[in-house]
C-alpha cells in the first residue's frame, strides 16, 4: 500500500511536467494551429537557464523561476513575429517543421557549449521530507505538484472567466466569425505564443533541481507529451493537462506493477485510444 | 529499368528526360570512383530511404515522423537473419524489409485514423515505442551496443571491399527507386495523389481512402526498410541511433530540401545532407544537427519547393512562362476545416 502511494505520488509528479507542457501545447495550438516542437527544446533552455544564472550571476532558483520563463516568452514572441508567422498563411505543418529544426540547432547549439554530459545543479529551495504518516514526501517535488496545479488550474481560470479568455476561446474556435463580431484576433496570435513558450520554460527551472540537466533532456519528453495531447485531445485544452496528470501516474504505476511496459505503456495507451475513440478523449471529433 | 526510369522524367522535354537519365546512371555507377565507397553507399541507402519517404509525403500528403520504426526495424531484423543464417545478403535484406512492413501494417492502421499534424505526432509517438522496445530487448539488438558484426554474405563473391559491396547493392537500391516510381505512376497512384487533393471527393466516388492511405503507408515502410537493412549490412552494425527519432527526422530534412513530392529530388537532399554531415565529422564538428537544422530551417522558410522542385519551376518557367509550378500541396488538417465551417 505504501509503495502504491509513493508512486502514486512520483506519477503525480512526473504528470506534473506533463501538464505544465501540455498546456503550452494546447494553448498554443488552439490560438494557431501549430504544435511546436521546438517546446521540449524550450524545456531544456528552461533548465539550462537556471544553471548559467545560477553559475554566472549567482542568482538562485527563485530568481530563475521569475526571470527564465519570462525571458523565453519574449524570445518566443520574437520567433513568433520573425519566423512562425511568415508560414501561418500554409499548412500548419510547414510551421511543424520549422518547429522541428528549431529544435535539432536549440539542442545542438548547447551539446556544442556544455557537451552530453549533465550539468550539476545544486540550488535546492527546500531540503528534506514532510512526513504524512505512511511515508515521507520529498518537500521539492510536494512544490513541483503545487505549481503546476496551481498554474494549470490559473490558466483554466483565466481562459473561462476573464474577456482576455473568452476572445481567445471563441478565436480557437470560429476565427472567422469572431473577427466578423470586430475582434481583433491576430493581436492575441502573439502574447499567446510567448505564453505557452513561458509554460515550457516555467517546466524547465523547475526541472532543474530534480532531473539531469542536459541538450538530449527536452527531445524525449516532448515525444511523451505528444502522446498525451493525443490521448486527451489537442483542441481541448483541460483534456490536455488532465491526461498529463493521469499518465504520469499509469506510467509510475506501471512501473510498479508491470516494469517491463514503464516506457511503453503511454504509446499502448494512445494506441486505444486511437482505436475506440480516434479524436481523443476530449477532443471534438473529427470529420476525416 | 533504363526505360523505366527514363518515363519518370515523362513530363519534361525529351532532351531533359534523357539528358538527365543518362546524368542519373552515371552518377549511381560512377559514384564510388568519386567518393569514398562506405559514403557512397550510405548516399544510395538515405537516398532510397528519403524517395520510400517523399512517395508518402509528397504523394499521400501524409508527413509520418516516425519512418525511423521501419528504418531501423528492418536494420536490426536484417542483421538478425545475416549473423545467425549466414544467407546471402539480399536475402536478409528483403527479410529485414518484410520485418518493416509487418510492424507498419498497425501502426499505419491506427495512425491513418488521424490526418495532418495529428498523424505526425501518432507516428512519431509510435517510433519512440519502437526505440524504447529495442533499448530495453537488448538480448536480442544489444541494446546500447548495437547489434555488432553483421557479415556481408554473398556466395563466391568477396564483398568485404566497400568499392565492390557498392555496386553489389546498387541494383537493390535502383530496383527500390523503379518501384517507388512505378507505384507514383500506377492506377492506384493516382487515386493516391486523389486521395492527398480531396479524400472527401475520391471517397465519394467510392474508394475506401483509408485502406489506400494505410497501402502506400505499408509501400513506403518496405522500401524504407530495404534501405535501412543495405545500411546495416554495410556498417556492418545495427544500433540505437537507426530507430531514434533524430533519424525520422533526418530523412524529412532531405526529403524537404530536395523537393517535396518531387520523388527524385529526395536523392539530391539524401547526397547533399550525407555529404555535409560526413564533411563536418572530418572536420571535427559533432554537432551536425546545428548545420542540419539550420539549412532545413531556411529551407522550410524561403526555399519550400526544394531543390529539384526549383530547377524544375524554373526549367518550366523558361519553357512556358506562367505556368507557374505550385508550392508543394500537403494534406490539409480536416479536424480544422471542419471546424471552421459554420454549421
Amino acid at each position: 500500500m505504501t509503495s502504491f502511494l509513493q508512486q502514486t505520488f512520483n506519477g503525480l509528479v512526473s504528470g506534473s511536467f506533463y501538464a505544465l507542457l501540455a498546456l503550452g501545447l494546447a494553448v498554443i495550438f488552439g490560438m494557431l494551429r501549430v504544435v511546436n516542437f521546438a517546446h521540449g527544446a524550450v524545456y531544456m533552455l528552461g533548465a539550462f537557464g537556471a544553471v548559467v544564472l545560477a553559475d554566472s550571476a549567482g542568482l538562485g532558483f527563485w530568481w530563475a523561476l521569475l526571470l527564465v520563463p519570462l525571458a523565453l516568452a519574449v524570445v518566443g514572441t520574437v520567433l513568433e513575429r520573425l519566423l512562425i508567422r511568415r508560414l501561418a498563411a500554409l499548412d500548419p505543418l510547414y510551421n511543424f517543421l520549422l518547429t522541428f529544426g528549431i529544435a535539432l540547432v536549440c539542442q545542438d547549439l548547447l551539446r556544442m557549449k556544455y557537451g552530453s554530459h549533465s550539468q550539476p545543479y545544486d540550488h535546492l529551495p527546500f531540503a528534506g521530507s514532510v512526513d504524512l504518516g505512511l511515508f515521507d514526501f520529498p518537500r521539492y517535488q510536494v512544490f513541483v505538484l503545487a505549481v503546476s496545479v496551481v498554474v494549470c488550474l490559473t490558466v483554466w481560470l483565466l481562459l473561462t472567466r476573464t474577456r482576455i479568455g473568452t476572445i481567445v476561446r471563441a478565436a480557437t474556435e470560429r476565427p472567422e466569425l469572431t473577427r466578423a463580431f470586430g475582434i481583433d484576433t491576430g493581436r492575441w496570435v502573439t502574447p499567446v505564443f510567448g505564453f505557452g513558450v513561458g509554460l515550457a520554460a516555467l517546466a524547465g527551472v523547475l526541472a532543474a533541481p530534480m532531473r539531469a540537466v542536459n541538450a538530449a533532456m527536452g527531445g524525449d519528453l516532448i515525444i511523451t507529451v505528444f502522446a498525451v495531447v493525443v490521448i486527451g485531445g489537442l483542441g481541448s485544452v483541460f483534456g490536455s493537462v488532465l491526461a498529463g496528470f493521469v499518465i504520469g501516474m499509469l506510467q509510475a504505476l506501471g512501473n510498479l506493477y508491470i516494469p517491463v511496459l514503464s516506457q511503453t505503456s503511454v504509446f499502448l495507451l494512445m494506441a486505444v485510444v486511437l482505436l475506440i475513440r480516434p479524436a481523443g478523449l476530449f477532443g471534438k471529433e473529427e470529420h476525416a | 529499368m533504363i526505360l523505366a526510369l527514363a518515363g519518370a522524367l515523362r513530363r519534361y522535354p525529351a532532351g531533359v528526360r534523357w539528358g538527365l537519365l543518362a546524368a542519373g546512371l552515371l552518377a549511381a555507377f560512377g559514384l564510388p570512383w568519386v567518393l569514398y565507397p562506405p559514403v557512397a553507399a550510405d548516399i544510395l541507402c538515405w537516398g532510397l530511404f528519403a524517395v520510400a519517404f517523399d512517395l508518402l509525403l509528397g504523394h499521400a500528403g501524409l508527413l509520418s515522423f516516425g519512418h525511423a520504426a521501419f528504418w531501423g526495424t528492418s536494420a536490426y531484423a536484417t542483421g538478425l537473419i545475416a549473423i545467425h543464417s549466414g544467407l546471402p545478403f539480399y536475402v536478409a535484406v528483403l527479410g529485414g524489409a518484410a520485418a518493416a512492413a509487418l510492424l507498419a501494417a498497425p501502426i499505419g492502421y491506427l495512425a491513418v485514423r488521424r490526418s495532418g499534424i495529428y498523424f505526425a505526432m501518432v507516428t512519431l509517438a509510435f517510433a519512440q515505442m519502437v526505440y524504447f522496445i529495442a533499448n530495453q530487448w537488448g538480448d536480442v539488438t544489444g541494446g546500447e551496443n548495437g547489434l555488432q558484426g553483421i557479415p556481408r554474405e554473398l556466395p563466391g563473391v568477396d564483398l568485404s571491399d566497400s568499392f565492390v559491396f557498392y555496386y553489389a547493392m546498387l541494383p537493390v537500391v535502383l530496383l527500390g527507386l523503379v518501384t517507388a516510381w512505378r507505384i507514383v505512376r500506377s492506377p492506384f497512384g493516382r487515386v493516391v495523389a486523389g486521395v492527398r487533393e480531396n479524400p472527401d471527393r475520391v471517397r465519394a466516388l467510392g474508394y475506401p481512402v483509408d485502406r489506400y492511405k494505410l497501402v502506400v503507408f505499408v509501400a513506403s515502410a518496405f522500401l524504407s526498410g530495404l534501405a535501412g537493412g543495405l545500411y546495416a549490412v554495410n556498417h556492418g552494425f545495427a544500433s540505437l541511433q537507426e530507430v531514434y527519432w533524430t533519424t525520422s527526422g533526418k530523412v524529412v530534412v532531405m526529403t524537404v530540401l530536395g523537393g517535396i513530392g518531387t520523388l527524385w529530388g529526395s536523392l539530391i537532399g539524401a547526397a547533399a545532407v550525407v555529404r555535409l554531415e560526413d564533411w563536418l565529422s572530418t572536420a571535427g564538428f559533432e554537432e551536425t544537427g546545428l548545420v542540419t537544422g539550420s539549412v532545413f530551417v531556411v529551407t522550410v522558410l524561403v526555399f519550400r519547393r526544394g531543390v529539384w522542385g526549383t530547377l524544375a519551376h524554373l526549367l518550366r518557367y523558361r519553357a512556358a512562362p506562367g505556368t507557374a509550378e505550385p508550392e508543394p500541396h500537403l494534406e490539409h488538417d480536416h479536424d480544422d476545416t471542419a471546424q471552421r465551417v459554420p454549421s
